[in-house]
């Protein structure tokens, strides 16, 4: 039987009476990168919360690499959240937020070793002249680095990122997609990312998989930018959308 | 002021306000953080109607107090984690209901009124060596707490998704948190008084929290300026012949507003 980064067997999620998601069937290789997209409400989130194992799930199974999702090392599994939770008020500079990634609890002080193994994180990702910045005076590029930069100082083995690229500008995008696949290819990452952007995912996913309550498509790009699969998905596909379809298919 | 420390009256109260100045110092960091300011306001005044409720009914008044306070505590954390009603909404209902209950046993009772307002104001002079015991006990524990759970409280504080992500059991950890919250003040309030308690959760953190570029630093600031401002406070009060819980909540009003033009004018963390 072949082991699978993230497995999900008939899985539904309702709150109280609600169904968020449905009857997902859904496994990923390990190593792999997938791409998950939906309108807004669609379940994106709550499967990604289910997976991390933040929601139990009404029915069905969720394993990761082969266990509940909360019998993991928690070690192994980096997590990108949507930046719109963050507390800007809160006191804490870049470091402080990236010690979180090495220890999993929040420091009261930064050991050498830590500090030393921050700032190699914080040059891969570019952001080693900030290190000391409070978290309030960053930008939302400079923040989805800290970000990325806490959630991969662990090496994970699974990589989960909630709409990372969202609010930020298209320079600091391409950087941040060059670190995701650099740890795809280095460290045999599996990355599983939540966004709005089709045309990411069209050129840097290995499989897309297209969610609205149900899942209603899961392959390769290719097979899954078709006009039926995202119809059925958004319900339509707007004037902008078709638009960028057509480059993309151009390209 | 070596004058002052020759009374053992004014020694107790300098134990006592050091002890209320590093309860409020610590566990206000959390507090206002988590933008709970108004929990110990409410907290304070179930203690009323625990406090009126134990005296109707010729009780130790505290005996009745702590676990009323307790279970509100756990009440108030339960709603928060479990429904969709916000936080100063539900500490609003419990704060109105325990004050009409408080009234209403102080209005049943007929012998100890004056006693139930003693509480409203405390008695930070007339600490007895047993509640210094107590609160000192409870300040042990408190570090012992400290030790084992500021790591991840404060994580939870900052982000409670990124802390269960990382196995942290935050809704567990917030009730035996709100409980620790409770019984400090509940403690507090026999020392400063029920109208009186919340500012030391508040404002010291708050002040900490202008010239803080970490939790731990902001922890820190909070709970020496916590103690230094009681420990001030109580010796301006018995100088001045001022009420004590007053001279130390203007005080450190005193030293926020100072710190507050400070900042605006250096322009420090801007």
């Amino acid at each position: 039987m072949k082991n699978y980064a993230v497995e999900l067997q008939s899985v539904s999620v309702f709150f109280g009476k609600y169904c968020v998601i449905h009857d997902i069937n859904l496994s990923i290789n390990e190593a792999e990168f997938v791409t998950i997209i939906g309108p807004n409400g669609g379940g994106k989130t709550t499967l990604l919360k289910t997976i991390l194992g933040l929601i139990e799930p009404t029915n069905g199974n969720v394993k990761v690499f082969s266990k509940k999702p909360d019998e993991m090392n928690y070690f192994e599994i980096g997590y990108v959240p949507q930046f719109k939770t963050l507390d800007r008020s809160f006191p804490a500079r870049v470091i402080d937020l990236v010690a979180t990634g090495l220890t999993g609890r929040w420091n009261f002080i930064i050991t050498k070793e830590a500090r030393k193994r921050i700032y190699e994180v914080l040059e891969k990702t570019g952001i080693e002249k900030i290190a000391n910045r409070p978290l309030k005076k960053l930008s939302g590029g400079e923040l989805q680095r800290v970000y990325l930069a806490r959630s991969i100082i662990r090496t994970p083995k699974l990589l989960i990122l909630d709409e990372p690229a969202t609010g930020i500008d298209t320079i600091a995008e391409v950087d941040f997609s060059k670190i995701i696949e650099e740890l795809q290819k280095t460290y045999r990452t599996t990355i599983l990312l939540v966004t709005h952007d089709w045309e990411y995912a069209f050129h840097h996913s290995d499989r897309v998989a297209l969610l609205n309550k149900k899942l209603i498509c899961f392959d390769t790009p290719k097979n899954v930018f078709k006009e039926d699969n995202l119809k059925q998905t958004f319900g339509h596909i707007g004037h902008e959308h078709t638009m960028q379809f057509t480059i993309d298919k151009n390209d | 002021m070596i004058e002052i420390l020759s009374h053992s009256f004014a020694i107790k109260a300098i134990l006592a306000g050091i002890i209320v100045g590093f309860l409020g110092g610590f566990y206000g960091n959390f507090v206002v953080q988590r933008k709970m300011s108004f929990l110990g306001d409410g907290l304070a005044h179930v203690t009323f109607g625990g406090v009126a409720l134990g005296l109707l009914l010729e009780f130790e008044p505290f005996a009745i107090a702590i676990p009323f306070t307790i279970i509100v505590a756990i009440a108030l954390t339960y709603l928060k984690e479990k429904t969709s009603l916000e936080i100063d909404t539900a500490i609003g209902i419990f704060f109105a209901v325990s004050v009409a209950l408080g009234v209403l046993f102080i209005t049943l009772n007929k012998h100890y009124i004056s006693d139930a307002f003693s509480y409203l104001f405390g008695s930070i002079l007339l600490v007895s060596k047993l509640d210094l015991f107590i609160s000192y006990a409870f300040g042990f524990a408190t570090v012992i707490f400290a030790l084992i759970f500021w790591k991840r409280w404060t994580y939870a504080t900052f982000d409670s998704e990124l802390a269960m992500v990382d196995r942290i059991n935050v809704q567990f950890e917030n009730y035996i948190l709100s409980v620790l919250i409770a019984l400090s003040i509940v403690i507090s309030v026999k020392l400063v008084g029920i109208f009186l308690v919340a500012s030391f959760l508040v404002i010291p953190p708050a002040t900490a929290k202008l010239i803080s570029n970490t939790f731990s630093q902001m922890t820190i600031l909070s709970i020496i300026l916590g103690i230094v401002s009681s420990i001030l406070g109580i010796i301006i009060s018995i100088y001045l012949d001022f009420p004590t819980g007053s001279t130390v909540i203007l005080l450190q009003s005193g030293i926020f507003l100072i710190t507050t033009i400070f900042v605006r004018l250096t322009s420090y963390h801007r």
